[in-house]
C-alpha cells in the first residue's frame, strides 16, 4: 500500500483508451436508455373522478353502473367504457367494486350462479365467488378481494376515481 | 474477475487469436495522424462507421415508439419528441447523423479517389464501396418520409418522379416504390420496411465485405 507503484506505458495507454472509449459510448447510449425506459419513470396522470349518479340512487343491492374514462394511450386518446358494482353498505358508505376477477380478470356478475348461492358475485370462468362487499370466497378460485374504485361524494353525487386495492379480508361461504 | 471469466471462456474456445486477427495490425506510418498530421484525412472511412452506428443504435430506439401508418406516424413522432425524455436528442442524432453519414461518406470517397487507393488490387473494394453509397443514399431517401409530415410527403413525391424518368423502367419503378396509385399508406409501410429491414441487412453485408476485403489487402501504400 505504501509505495508509488510504477504503471507501464501500456497500461496507462489502456486505461486512457478504454476512458476515452467509455466516455463516448456512454455520451452515446445514455439518451438512449433513458428515451427507452421512459415508461417506467413517467407519473401515472391519476386522472379525473368521473360522476356516475346521485348518491340516492343507491341502496344495500349493487347496481351495475357502466360510465366512460377519457384515456391517454401514449399518442392516442380514446373514452374507455368502464363498469362498477356500486352499493350503499352498511355503515352508509357508497361502495363501487370492479367487476375484473382477481383470480384471471373474466368480468363478474351479481347473483347470476346456477348454483343458487345467494348474495353473491359470481364469475362464470372458473367458479370464483365473492361476498357483497367484494370479500372472495374462500375455497373458490380467487385469492383476493375484488378491487374497489376510489368514491367521493360531492353535493349528492358520486364520483369514481382509479382502482385500488380493497382492504377487506377473504370470508368463508 | 473479469480476467477469470475470459480466461475460463478461452481456455474452451480458443478466443484469443480471434480478436488478435481483428485488432493486432500494425497502422501504417503514413495514415497515422500522430506522425504527419494531413493523416487524419484517412480517419473519414472509420468515423462513417462510427456514426453508423450510431444510426443503427438511435434507430432502434426509435422503433420502440414509432408506428408506420398515415394516421399515428406524425402523432407517435410528435408524441416521442415532444413527451418522451431525451426524445428530442435521439431523434436529433437520428437526424443529423443522416445527414453526417453521408458527408463522411464523401469525404471518405474523395480521399481514396485522391490518394489513388482505389487502383489495383483493390477495384473491387471500390466498387462495394460504390453500392454502399447507393445503400445510404436510399436509407436517406426512405427514412425521409417516415415522419409523414408535409416535407417528408412532397420531398416523397419529388423522388418518385424523379424515379419515373429513368428510360424504359421509370414507370413501373415508381409504382413498385409508391406500392400503388397515390403516395399513401402502402407507400408509408413499403418504406418503412425498406428503410428498417431491407437495406439495412444490404447494408451490414456490405460493410461486413468491405472490411474483410481491406484486412486482406491491407491499405494502400504512401503517396
Amino acid at each position: 500500500m505504501s509505495g508509488k507503484k510504477e504503471i507501464s506505458r501500456r497500461t496507462f495507454l489502456n486505461y486512457a483508451l478504454m476512458g476515452t472509449g467509455g466516455f463516448l459510448a456512454a455520451g452515446m447510449i445514455t439518451p438512449m436508455i433513458r428515451f427507452a425506459i421512459d415508461p417506467l419513470l413517467k407519473h401515472s396522470a391519476g386522472g379525473d373522478k368521473v360522476a356516475v349518479g346521485n348518491a340516492d340512487e343507491f341502496g344495500p343491492e349493487p347496481k351495475r353502473i357502466d360510465f366512460k374514462v377519457h384515456t391517454k394511450d401514449g399518442w392516442y386518446e380514446s373514452e374507455t367504457t368502464m363498469a362498477a358494482w356500486v352499493r350503499k353498505t352498511e355503515e352508509g358508505e357508497i361502495l363501487a367494486l370492479s367487476p375484473v376477477c382477481k383470480h384471471l380478470g373474466c368480468t363478474v356478475d351479481w347473483n347470476t350462479n346456477p348454483d343458487g348461492t345467494k348474495d353473491q358475485y359470481f364469475c362464470p370462468c372458473h367458479l370464483g365467488r365473492y361476498a357483497i362487499n367484494g370479500e372472495n370466497i374462500l375455497g373458490t378460485p380467487p385469492l383476493k378481494p375484488l378491487d374497489e374504485y376510489e368514491v367521493e361524494v360531492k353535493e349528492g353525487k358520486v364520483y369514481l376515481g382509479k382502482v385500488i386495492p380493497n382492504p377487506r379480508q377473504g370470508v368463508a361461504g | 474477475m473479469m480476467q477469470k471469466m475470459y480466461d475460463w471462456v478461452d481456455e474452451r474456445l480458443n478466443i484469443t487469436p480471434m480478436w488478435r486477427d481483428l485488432a493486432d495490425h500494425e497502422v501504417p506510418e503514413h495514415v497515422n495522424p500522430a506522425h504527419h498530421f494531413s493523416a487524419f484525412v484517412y480517419c473519414f472511412g472509420g468515423l462513417t462507421f462510427f456514426i453508423t452506428v450510431i444510426q443503427i443504435l438511435s434507430g432502434m430506439f426509435l422503433s420502440m415508439y414509432y408506428v408506420p401508418d398515415i394516421i399515428n406516424a406524425y402523432e407517435s413522432v410528435k408524441y416521442l419528441q415532444t413527451e418522451v425524455a431525451f426524445g428530442v436528442i435521439v431523434r436529433g442524432m437520428h437526424h443529423w447523423g443522416a445527414s453526417l453519414v453521408i458527408v463522411m461518406m464523401f469525404l471518405h470517397t474523395l480521399r481514396v479517389f485522391f490518394t489513388g487507393a482505389y487502383k489495383k488490387p483493390r477495384e473491387l473494394n471500390w466498387v462495394v464501396g460504390m453500392l454502399i453509397f447507393f445503400v445510404m443514399l436510399g436509407l436517406g431517401f426512405t427514412g425521409y418520409l417516415l415522419p409523414w409530415d408535409n416535407t417528408a410527403y412532397f420531398a416523397t413525391k419529388v423522388g418518385l418522379q424523379i424515379a419515373d424518368t429513368v428510360p424504359w423502367v421509370g414507370p413501373y419503378l415508381k409504382t413498385l416504390l409508391t406500392g400503388g396509385e397515390i403516395v399513401g399508406a402502402q407507400t408509408l409501410t413499403r418504406f418503412f420496411a425498406i428503410h428498417v429491414f431491407f437495406l439495412p441487412g444490404a447494408l451490414l453485408g456490405l460493410l461486413g465485405a468491405h472490411f474483410v476485403m481491406i484486412r486482406a489487402q491491407g491499405i494502400s501504400g504512401p503517396l
